[in-house]
């Protein structure tokens, strides 16, 4: 099953529709709750990047049998510095978007440990992609 | 272009609910009256049993807590609060420091099928109230 959203700069109204979307399709597959979880928390977290630090994106998401894949695919300032990013803490996040209870440096780690595989890439003035996969089983 | 990529074996080793028949439970009913608190929606609920509460004002931290689902106390009031809460199967939400949910978060939560309610106490105050009354912390 494929599934494609778009998401729009601060559009903080909507943020969470896509992750809302892929958990009400995976508990009608009959995922384990846990896994469930794990999924749409990683795929919030990375929902909100887009339109908290982004000008918008895509959010592909792919359902097999057993796991998921998620691309979020943004236009963006990008991430001069991926690794000092993935650490707990660190955020350039706007005052907007700690006033909507994120920005505190957590969204790329809590996407590492909710994840079976992450990677990150990023050009900066281009835009930022993350693709994770998360195994049923 | 940099790239890294990171692979992660994290799982919930010792998945504990909150919903269990073990000593200090209390239930929603109890909750709101410890608080004092106004319950928004959810009201057919207010016989469950509840054993743990987390209090954040950061939705990053409510998403960390595995496959815990306590209650969740926290001061920020607006749509993310209730969609966080849906990624996390976190379903009774208690707002404090005299926050008002908009008819819109109510139409949410409702829809997700939550317990919300407001509480004029400080999260100092509630979480106080609550620990007394014998609800655990998850860490």
């Amino acid at each position: 099953m494929h599934f494609e959203y778009q998401v729009y700069e601060a559009d903080f109204v909507n943020a969470g529709a896509a992750s809302s979307a892929i958990k009400k399709t995976l508990k009608q597959l009959n995922i384990n709750p846990s896994i469930i979880k794990r999924v749409v928390v990683a795929l919030y977290e990375a929902e909100v990047n887009a339109i908290a630090h982004a000008y918008g994106g895509t959010i592909f998401a792919d359902i097999e049998s057993d796991k998921i894949t998620v691309k979020v695919v943004d236009t963006g300032p990008g991430i001069p510095d991926i690794d000092w990013a993935m650490q707990e803490g660190n955020s350039t996040a706007s005052p907007e978007v700690r006033n909507m209870g994120f920005g505190a440096g957590m969204g790329l780690p809590n996407i590492k440990k909710n994840v079976d595989k992450l990677n990150v890439t990023s050009k900066v003035g281009v835009g930022t992609t993350v693709e994770m996969e998360v195994n049923f089983v | 272009m940099r790239s890294i990529t990171t692979t992660n074996t994290f799982l919930s080793d010792n998945p504990i609910g909150t919903k269990q028949n073990l000593n200090n439970i209390m239930t929603i009913k109890e909750i709101s009256e410890v608080l004092n608190a106004k319950v928004l929606c959810g009201a057919d609920r207010l016989d469950e049993d509840y054993q743990k509460a987390f209090a954040s004002d950061l939705m990053s931290d409510v998403l960390t807590l595995g496959d815990y689902n306590p209650v969740i106390l926290t001061g920020l009031c607006n749509m993310q609060t209730i969609r966080t809460c849906e990624m996390g199967n976190l379903d009774v939400i208690i707002l404090v420091r005299k926050k008002k949910a908009s008819e819109e978060m109510i139409e949410m939560a409702e829809d997700e099928g939550m317990v919300m309610m407001e509480c004029d106490y400080s999260m100092f105050k509630a979480c106080g109230l609550l620990f007394s009354a014998g609800l655990e912390p998850i860490y």
